[in-house]
């Protein structure tokens, strides 16, 4: 039997409501389905499975909010058949189920790490006697003071791996960095949405999402700036050239069909990301991990009020249109509050564009548990001294990174800024696919 | 298309987009984006959802005439006919 668990869908977020199920007993589900609607802080999100296999049992109740890392759904696995019923859990999750140093947090930014493993996490938090670890495991868990018997195995037979033990530690930062979250959790874990409301599944109204999403915002924001050494650099960029030719490019296009700046703005940072991995990706469990692919946290700023930064994937491997077809669609849901799961959770790196605003720099935070954000302002004629010490008059912008020092330095910081301001004065670099790109 | 009914088309377009505005408030000759928080995405959705309703091409270099209230009224009136 595989656990499918209320995933974390940013770094800020403690719980969910759950609004209502996608699925049925019985349906067979693969990755990237979307089994359930839920309520957090900041939107309503279709949150998308991970695992595969057949719906055994729907544990949650419409209504109901449970802490990150509640088991929502039973699945069956393929040539496994239905749980007998004498040992089939109860509906309401056990306290095994929900014991407090669930590796929540860490299981969902790597989906992929996700335990197939039948009867692994029961058992082995609810068993008396010594718990089966291995011994780099059993080794790390004394170094971190972690007790193996928060610790859900999900090696064969349930034996606890060294993997295991970081999630816990990395679940156990998370919520520190959170007060209020998973380890002062209840055993019994689920909570009525509140008086009045028993088993009534609703959605947050505009006063209470504003209120919520302030309150998710300043956690998140609060830790970043807590936990991460942030460096600052800045550097202005000549978008003459970059401006005519995309002027030009959508002159012969109809309106559903132009180019914004802001999609050869994230290009570029994509296609400048892949010489600069050190700044795309996570720092987790004390270091740093690189991102599996290069996929765009991009700041939309909601109309009631707060922001929310889903994630285009795979930026460097898209070609221009369809980068602005994805950001026009993401932005709209985004704004209509329809996002999912995996876009919540995806973004290797943060693009924030306050020049709508008329600013010209911005200086971010990043955005935990990622190292770095970058920021462009407004594009404005300026002066500039041109090559044979003339001035000119030309747009500009000016480009900017906060980084996380743990992660990367000044020096590599400058260089990828040079590296975006390099690849604007050939725009038609940004254009295709990776793959026609010259390099 | 009478100016009554564009100016109610081109009101309904800005509230789908921006819901929290009055019309009555809107100042006709001040720039309209000084007035309502759009960002270049809602702009570009606001012409395109004009564009879709009235069949009106809005080239972009076109789009530095379109600043106020007034300004949309008077481009949309002259080629709607």
């Amino acid at each position: 039997m595989i656990e499918f668990r209320l995933p974390s869908l940013g770094a800020e977020m403690e719980d969910g409501t759950l609004l209502e199920w996608c699925v049925k007993p019985g349906d067979r589900v693969k990755k990237g389905d979307v089994v359930a609607v839920v309520d957090t802080s900041k939107s309503a999100i279709d949150v998308e499975i991970w695992q595969e296999g057949t719906v055994d049992e729907l544990v949650l109740k419409p209504g109901d909010k449970v802490p990150v890392g509640t088991v929502m759904i039973r699945l069956r696995e393929a040539g496994e058949a239905g749980a007998p019923a004498a040992t089939k859990p109860a509906a309401a999750p056990t306290p095994a189920a929900t014991a407090p140093a669930r590796p929540a947090v860490a299981a969902a930014r790597t989906p992929t790490a996700a335990p197939p493993a039948p009867e692994a996490v029961i058992p082995v938090a609810s068993a008396g006697g010594r718990q089966r670890a291995s011994p780099s495991a059993r080794a790390l868990a004394h170094e971190l003071d972690i007790d193996l018997a928060t610790v859900a195995g999900t090696g064969p037979h349930g034996v606890i791996t060294r993997e295991d033990v970081e999630k816990v530690a990395a679940a156990r930062k998370a919520t520190t960095a959170a007060p209020g979250s998973m380890a002062t959790t209840k055993p019994d874990g689920v909570k009525s949405s509140g008086p009045g409301s028993a088993g009534q599944a609703r959605a947050a109204t505009p006063v209470e999402r504003s209120l919520s999403m302030r309150s998710a915002i300043a956690a998140a924001m609060a830790r970043s700036k807590r936990e991460i050494p942030h460096y600052y650099l800045a550097t202005e960029v000549p978008m003459q050239r970059i401006t005519r030719w995309l002027a030009a490019r959508n002159a012969g296009k109809p309106i559903t069909e132009r180019v914004l700046m802001a999609a050869p703005l994230i290009k570029a940072v994509a296609l400048a990301l892949r010489k600069f991995p050190e700044l795309n990706g996570y720092y987790q469990n004390g270091g740093f991990v690189a991102g599996e692919g290069i996929h765009i946290g991009v700041a939309i700023s909601l109309r009631q009020g707060g922001l929310i930064a889903p994630a285009i994937r795979d930026v460097a491997d898209t070609d221009l249109d369809e980068l602005m077809r994805r950001l026009a669609n993401l932005v709209s849901r985004a704004r209509a509050l329809s996002l999912r799961s995996s876009e919540m959770t995806d973004a290797t790196i943060t693009v924030t564009n306050l020049g709508d605003q008329g600013v010209e720099l911005v200086q971010g935070v990043i955005y935990p548990p990622q190292v770095a954000l970058v920021g462009f302002g407004k594009v404005t004629d300026r002066v500039r001294a041109v090559d044979d010490g003339a001035i000119a008059v030309m747009p500009a912008v000016t480009v900017s990174l906060a980084a996380d020092h743990r992660a990367s330095d000044g020096h590599r910081g400058a260089l990828f800024l040079a590296e975006i301001a390099r690849l604007l004065q050939s725009p038609e670099s940004l254009d295709g696919a990776a793959d026609t790109i010259v390099k | 298309m009478d100016e009554p009914t564009l100016r109610k088309t081109v009101f309904d377009t800005l509230r789908r987009i921006a819901p929290e505005v009055t019309p009555a408030d809107l100042e006709p000759a001040v720039p309209l984006r000084d007035q309502v928080d759009l960002d270049s995405m809602d702009w570009l959705n606001f012409l395109i959802a004009l564009h879709d309703k009235l069949g009106v091409d809005i080239p972009e270099s076109d789009y530095q005439k379109l600043v106020t209230l007034d300004d949309v009224m008077g481009y949309l009136k002259a080629r709607c006919g």
